[in-house]
This record gives structure tokens, C-alpha cells and sequence, in this order.
């Protein structure tokens, strides 16, 4: 029970409204327009990475926690993110490696996963 | 053979479509024509490791399958014309390696099965051949792979897009038999209109199709109503539309009897195709397993049958350029 009693359901509830909304408009990008899945990708990344930047995501992640650093803007937070840290850290070159060295765990655990479920699991047709 | 106007032949020594044979996969067995495919198979992969060795196995099948019905040794068939929708037209190629006839891979993207019928009837009608052997195929999974976005990405589909039908048609043209004949070829030209999405792909082919209907009936002074039933393609629910609305600005009303292949094959409601079934075996399968039947029980007497096809790739859709649309028209007749 203290399991339960340790959440904090209001943020949970910020997260769903706030990640919800993301897919929504992704969602109406996919049936109104013309843009394909890989260019709607990479738009919410460069999003994230532009608000990142400027540091207004930042008040969208502490207002919805996972709501907002799971979706693909999330991903572009991090990466601005990254960068900003590293170049106050090492200079100018953590222009360039900030972004990938904050994000290499998402990004390894990804290819490692995606490859585990390559081997134990088989491509199906739609339904 | 001779050119009657502008872009029509009538064959002059008779062309008979001896015997014709197709195999399905799954979701086309749950449709409203299953009954009428030779057999119906209920795993996408037809027992392979890749999609692209499962549609090498359905053209395969098709074919021995064509072969066995008609009673005709593979020793007689002079050439056989296939094609498909995959790169270089592997899936004939691969499937056919062991046939041991005389090959002509082609590619006319939907409209290979027709541009197959016309070219075997070109050869049998000009003595060239004494029997050939026509076939087509496609396969979902491989065409999404090829063209679209590979299945294991899960795209979402929209509801213009088109069901590639897994399967394959074939069929014996011969010099020898009791029909149905193929009377008239209209090869048809290429036609683009500028439409440039690869998820709406009937309205691109459309216009080729309703230029190649029109030649015909100009070609030949044919009315639609000289056929029991006219049948495109794969232009599917949105196609469908167009070319009735075309044909009547123009004067040819084609309402009473036509309709799409990629229309028959599937039920829209039930099975959620969206806008109907397309790919080379759409219409080969349409033909060689419904239509070829309703001939030989003379319930339709006078076809005539238009393949559409698009003649893109995903490299000319990726850099922006629109789809050209062509479609080949032949007339059987019993």
C-alpha cells in the first residue's frame, strides 16, 4: 500500500493530459496532412529540441514529468538539454558531444532492445 | 492482326484463354470471392522465412498449378510473360527459375497481368507461339516493404490507401480451343496527372484508365453497352468514382456494368481495406479465379478487362515527383 500511497496522482494525471495531447495533435498531423511518419519524428524532436533550448520545455516537464520527457519532444529536451550542460562543463566542443552523451542511455537502450526483440520475435501482417 | 483507329488490334488468328488458376492468401480468402480461387492460403508466409520467398512461392504454385489444369506438358509452352511489384521483378524471376520455359520478366506495375495477356496474344495471334503462359503476382507485406514502409514500423494506414492483395494469377494462352478468345488489345498510353501521393493511388491511375476506355470505344465503335461487364484493375472505391464521373462528362455512360477488381475482392465494411484491393494480383486474381469462371458458364459473354497500373517507386515518391498511370485494356469474348 505505501507503494500507492507515494504517488503523486495529480502529476500523473498532468502526464496523462499532457502526453494525451502530444499524440492527439501527432495524431492529426498523420490524418490531415500529407507528412509522413519519419517527418512528423523528426519535427517533434526538433520541437522539443528548439523549446529545450530556449528552456520553456522545462516548465512542461516539471508540470508533467513523463508526459512530457516520453514523447519525442521529450527526446529533443534531452538532447538541448545535453548540450547546454556540456558546454558549460567543457566549451565549445560540447556543442557536439553533449547531446548524444546525454541521451547514450536512451539510445543504447534502444538498439539493445530493439535487437533483443528482433531475435525472439517475428514481423505480422496487419490486421 | 490487324490496327483498327488509333491504338487497337483485332486478333485475327482466335487467341484462347485455355485455362487459368490463382492462390490467395488470408485476407482475400475472407473476402467475397474466396470460393472461386483454386486454393486459399491461411499464412501470409506460405511456409518461408521472408516475405519475398512467400510471393516467390505463390507465382510459383500458380503456375504448376495452371500448368496441371490445362493438361498441356511445360515442354509445349513456347515463352511465358510475368511480373511483379518487387525490385527487378524478383519474385517472377526467383519463382519461375526451375520452369524451363522461355522467360519475359516485365513490369507495368498493376498492369503487368494485362500487358502479360496482351503481349502472349501478340505472339500466339502472329504464329510466333502455340502456347503461352501469362502470370502475375504481389504480396502485401512485401509491397508495403517496397513501396510504403516496412511492417515492422507499424505505420498507421490512411483511408485513401489501397490493400495490396497477396497472391497470384496465371493463365494459358493457345492457338488451339474453344475460347473465351482475346479479340481486341488496346495498349495503353502513359498518363500522369500530377498526383503525388503514393496512398492514393486509383486516383492516379484513374485518368490513364478513362483514356484508355475511351480510345477503346472510339477504336473500335464499340459502346459499353456492346459488354456484359467492364472491370478495371485496382482503382479501388476513390478510382471507381472518378472514372464513372469522367466518362459520363465524356459520353459514355458505364454505369450499369462496371466495376473495379480491387472493389470485388473485398469486403470494405468487414475486412477495413479502406479504399479497395490493389497490386498485380488484384486484377489477376479477379480474373483468373471470378471472372474466367462467370466466361466459361457463359453467365458474361463479352468482357472487357483494364489493368491500371502506377508506374512509380519509393526513390521518384520520396524526391516529390507524381505518379504516371497507365492502363492496358484486352476484350475476351466467348
Amino acid at each position: 500500500m505505501e507503494f500507492f500511497q507515494n504517488i503523486d496522482w495529480l502529476t500523473v494525471l498532468y502526464a496523462f493530459i499532457v502526453g494525451g495531447i502530444l499524440c492527439i495533435i501527432a495524431q492529426i498531423l498523420i490524418d490531415k496532412t500529407k507528412l509522413t511518419s519519419a517527418r512528423i519524428l523528426v519535427l517533434y524532436v526538433t520541437v522539443g529540441a528548439i523549446l529545450g533550448g530556449l528552456g520553456i520545455y522545462k516548465y512542461l516537464v516539471d508540470f508533467a514529468g513523463a508526459g512530457a520527457t516520453v514523447p519525442l519532444t521529450g527526446f529533443g529536451y534531452n538532447l538541448s538539454k545535453g548540450v547546454i550542460e556540456e558546454i558549460k562543463q567543457t566549451g565549445f566542443i560540447g556543442a557536439f558531444t553533449g547531446g548524444i552523451k546525454a541521451c547514450a542511455g536512451g539510445i543504447a537502450a534502444a538498439i539493445f532492445f530493439g535487437y533483443i526483440a528482433s531475435l525472439v520475435s517475428k514481423p505480422k501482417i496487419k490486421k | 492482326m490487324k490496327k483498327v483507329g488509333n491504338q487497337t488490334y483485332r486478333i485475327e488468328n482466335p487467341v484462347t484463354i485455355l485455362e487459368t488458376a490463382c492462390i490467395v492468401g488470408p485476407k482475400e480468402s475472407g473476402g467475397p470471392l474466396a470460393k472461386d480461387f483454386d486454393k486459399c492460403v491461411e499464412d501470409e508466409f506460405y511456409g518461408e522465412s521472408s516475405w519475398e520467398k512467400a510471393e516467390s512461392r505463390f507465382i510459383k504454385d500458380t503456375v504448376d498449378t495452371v500448368i496441371s489444369k490445362s493438361g498441356i506438358p511445360s515442354s509445349k509452352i513456347d515463352a511465358c510473360y510475368a511480373g511483379d511489384l518487387l525490385n527487378q521483378c524478383i519474385s517472377s524471376s526467383f519463382g519461375l527459375r526451375e520452369l524451363n520455359i522461355p522467360f519475359f520478366g516485365i513490369f507495368g506495375a498493376c498492369s503487368t497481368f494485362v500487358e502479360s495477356l496482351i503481349l502472349g496474344s501478340i505472339g500466339v495471334d502472329g504464329n510466333f507461339f502455340e502456347n503461352v503462359l501469362c502470370a502475375a503476382s504481389s504480396h502485401f507485406c512485401s509491397a508495403e516493404k517496397q513501396f510504403r514502409f516496412p511492417l515492422e514500423l507499424g505505420n498507421q494506414r490512411p483511408p485513401t490507401a489501397q490493400w495490396t492483395v497477396t497472391g497470384s494469377g496465371a493463365c494459358i494462352l493457345s492457338k488451339s480451343g474453344s475460347g473465351p478468345y482475346i479479340t481486341h488489345i488496346t495498349p495503353g498510353k502513359i498518363v500522369d496527372m500530377g498526383i503525388k501521393d503514393a496512398n492514393s493511388m486509383g486516383a492516379a491511375m484513374a485518368p490513364a484508365a478513362i483514356d484508355t476506355i475511351i480510345t477503346h470505344f472510339k477504336d473500335t465503335g464499340r459502346s459499353p453497352n456492346y459488354y456484359d461487364g467492364i472491370f478495371t484493375g485496382d482503382l479501388g472505391y476513390i478510382g471507381k468514382e472518378i472514372v464513372i464521373e469522367m466518362t459520363k462528362s465524356k459520353g459514355y455512360n458505364l454505369k450499369n456494368n462496371y466495376n473495379d477488381c480491387g472493389v470485388l475482392i473485398f469486403d470494405k465494411e468487414k475486412q477495413d481495406t479502406h479504399s479497395g484491393g490493389s497490386g498485380c494480383a488484384c486484377c489477376a486474381s479477379v480474373f483468373s479465379g471470378h471472372l474466367f469462371k462467370k466466361l466459361k458458364d457463359k453467365k458474361l459473354k463479352r468482357i472487357l478487362l483494364i489493368a491500371t497500373g502506377a508506374l512509380t517507386n519509393s526513390t521518384t515518391s520520396q524526391q516529390g515527383e507524381s505518379i504516371p498511370g497507365i492502363a492496358h485494356a484486352v476484350s475476351i469474348e466467348i
